[in-house]
Order: structure tokens, then sequence, then C-alpha cells
């Protein structure tokens, strides 16, 4: 297991004069799974954003530590998996072909038996060759798990994960999350009971607004 | 490596959904049949058909080089690239895709120009080559930075051509100034300030892009 760390220190963030979260100061540590909930709106997708670098917090700073050495921002996205609604892959290539650009694109070797063996464990592996854009939303969500997992990173990023999925999709994925679980570290951002239920620690958003008319 | 697998991706992409190819192609036959047309049977100078050349250049790379970063925007799959690659390589492997995209598009209106307008008449290729081959890059790289810029605004069609304009303006009257040397003949040590500028130009264009590049991609 590689020994991964979080780290949110003192982590603001506003939208204009809107204040999204206040002063955030945690520990993530590989081996783990985390919660991340709070009601709609509460800023849990700007909250996973900002650890996977994608957007920038107002104050504070994210530190990645990988076997205690600082990982650089520009190296950042070969460290994390990501999962969202929000993230689309592209339609005008079939699922096989946007795992193997992508790794490509990310420099990393496309091993076919373990991308096959992914398919399979989605029950993708026989559409493998059609576009996505013949893909079901349940199908692209999969997909997007894949994606995720491919380059095998230490830190897993997953919002609102099992949108989508119907029960036998839930089911690989809260497995997949048993797994990885136990050697990297998992952020869960979700409201949904069942997705929580795998976290051995939960940050509540709520607890990082100030009182109404404080800010 | 990793940018010309970006560059391959992009290139794909293009060949199955013909996103810009389709809009130059347009762009450039709709505006040299309107000169020929407005032009008619008379014959214009020299000089004026070498200026047209670079303004049918200037509107057609607005019609379809913003396409590099509009289309993932548009599509939704910004954030994948953000996942998967350092914002240098996506500039590098965007800027491969769009020097590629303005020199065929450069080399068709050229030719077709030179076809089409009697008055077009170069005396000294090598000049107009380097002038050519020098501003097409230029163009690529302005138009690649200009196209991360607006991509993320509401009215992108129309701000690109207009934050487009005062970039590429030195651009475009130093190339005028050189079209027009190559046609008179002038030698390419005669031209070298003005090869200088569009050198420089190049350069400074390349780096403020790479530099710039990293606070724009990132909100």
């Amino acid at each position: 297991m590689i020994d991964y760390k979080l780290k949110l220190d003192k982590l603001t963030k506003t939208f204009g004069r809107r204040l999204i979260f206040d002063n955030i100061e945690y520990e993530f540590h590989s081996g783990n799974v985390y919660g991340i909930s709070g009601p709609n709106g509460s800023g849990k997708s700007t909250l996973v954003k900002i650890i996977a670098g994608l957007i920038s917090p107002t104050q504070g700073k994210v530190i990645h530590e990988s076997e205690g050495k600082v990982v650089v921002e520009e190296k950042l996205h070969n460290h994390v998996g990501f999962i969202s609604p929000y993230l689309v892959l592209y339609d005008e290539f079939s699922a096989w072909e946007n795992l193997k650009l992508i790794s490509d694109i990310r420099g990393i070797s496309f091993k076919d038996e373990k991308i096959a063996a992914l398919l399979e464990n989605f029950n993708l592996y026989g559409r493998r060759n059609d576009m996505l854009k013949t893909y079901s939303s349940g199908m692209k969500q999969r997909i997007k798990f894949i994606f995720a997992l491919q380059h095998e990173p230490q830190l897993l990023i997953l919002d609102e994960p099992t949108s989508n999925l119907d029960d036998e999709g839930k089911e690989k994925f809260y497995n997949i999350i048993e797994n990885e679980g136990k050697k990297n570290l998992v952020l869960i951002a979700s409201n949904e009971k069942a997705d929580l239920a795998l976290c051995s620690e939960k940050i509540n958003l709520n607890d990082y607004k100030p009182e109404q008319g404080k800010k | 490596m990793k940018a010309f697998s970006l560059f391959l991706k992009d290139w794909q992409s293009e060949v199955r959904t013909r996103y810009a190819i389709n809009a130059l192609a347009m762009f450039i036959l709709v505006t040299i049949s309107v000169i020929l047309f407005s032009i008619g049977s008379e014959r214009i100078s020299t000089h004026l058909s070498g200026g047209l050349l670079w303004v049918v250049i200037f509107f057609s790379a607005m019609s379809g080089l913003s396409r590099a970063f509009v289309s993932e925007e548009e599509r939704g799959t910004t954030l994948t690239l953000q996942l998967i690659a350092a914002p240098a390589t996506i500039f590098s492997g965007k800027l491969v895709f769009n020097v590629i995209l303005v020199f065929l598009m450069n080399v068709v209106i050229a030719s077709l120009y030179s076809l089409l307008f009697e008055s077009f008449v170069i005396e000294n290729h090598a000049l107009f080559l380097l002038a050519f081959v020098l501003g097409s890059l230029g163009i690529a790289i302005s138009s690649t930075i200009i196209a991360a810029i607006i991509s993320k605004a509401s009215s992108k069609g129309t701000l690109y051509p207009v934050l487009s304009f005062p970039i590429l303006l030195p651009l475009i009257l130093t190339l005028l100034q050189l079209t027009k040397f190559a046609m008179d003949g002038k030698s390419i040590e005669a031209s070298f300030a003005e090869l200088a500028v569009l050198v420089s130009y190049d350069v400074i264009m390349l780096t403020a892009s790479y530099l710039l590049f990293d606070f724009i991609w990132k909100d």
C-alpha cells in the first residue's frame, strides 16, 4: 500500500460574496474511506473539485503527499481518480477508444487484459466498440469508473457515485470501494445513506458554515 | 508524446465530427466567391490582391480556430482533460492541432488565390514562403491562446474576432508588408526587419501563452 496523505489547511471558498465553506482543516490518510455530506448546495462538489486541483480555493491550501513527498500540481492528475455526474467522456469515440486515448494522453501504458477485465466487471465488454453516444446514462456512469481506476490512482474522489446506477451497478460500486478503501484513500461526496455507510469518517459541510448573518 | 496523443485525439475527433473543417471550407469558398463576384471583370492591383489574401486568411481563422477549446467546453469534456493532463501538455496538443489546421487552411486559400486571381503574382517566392510559414505559425499560436480565453465566456462567437483583432493586427500588418515586398521582388536581406518582427511576434506570443495558460485553464 502506498502511503497517501491529504491535508486541507484552513480551506475557505467563496463565489462572489457567497461563502460556501469556511476554514476547513482536516487530514485524510490512505487505507480509509471518508464521506463528505451536506444538503444540496452545501459545497460538496466544490470541495472535491478543489481537492482534485480543478478549481482554486479562496483561502487556504490543499496538500497532497505520496510516500511522504509533496505531490506537485503538474503531476497531481496521475495520483487522482475522479468520478462525478458532470464528468463527460468523448461521445464520438467507443468505450475502448476513449480509454486508449486517455491512457495515451496520461502517458501510461494501455494494458488490454486489465481494461478488458474492468469492462467485463462492469458488464460493458460486449459494448466496448460501440460509440459512447449510444450508451445509456447508467452505462456512461459505469465507464467513468473504469476511467477513474485505469491508472491505479492513490486518491479516489467520488462525487455522487451511484447516480444513474441500477442495483447491480451499485453492488459493483460497493465492492470496488471496499477493495480500494483497503489500499488507497477514498473520498465519497454524497447524500445517499448507503454510500455514506461505507465511510469510516464523515465530514458534514454544515459544520463549516458560519452562522446566518455572520459573514 | 502526451501532447502528440492529445493532438491525435483532436484530429480523430475532427475527422468524425468535422466541427472545424466544414466551417473553414465553407467560409473560404464563400469569401473567395464574394470577392470574385464583387470584382467582376475588373482587374485589381497586385498589392490589393495581396492584401485581400490576408483578409481572407484572418476571417477564415476566426471562423474555425476557436474549435480547439470551445468544442471541449460545449461538450463538457474540459473537466476530463483537466483530470488527465498537465496544462502545458493540453496547450501543446491544442497548439499542434491548430498549427496543422492553419497550414492546411492557408495552403488551400493561397492555392485557390493563385488560380483565381490573375493579379496575384509573387516575384520572390522564397520571401513569400518565409512570411507565409512564420505568419501561419503566429496566427495558430494567437488563435489557440485566445480560444482558451474565450472558451469559458458566454458569447464566444462574438468575443473571438473582437479579442483576436488587436492581437493579430501587428502580425497581419507585417504580413501585408512582406507580401507586398514579395510581389515587388524585394530580397530576403532587404526585408530582414519585417521578418525579425514576425519571428519576435511568434516567440513572444508562444512564451506569453505558456505562461498565461495555467491561469486561464484553472477556474
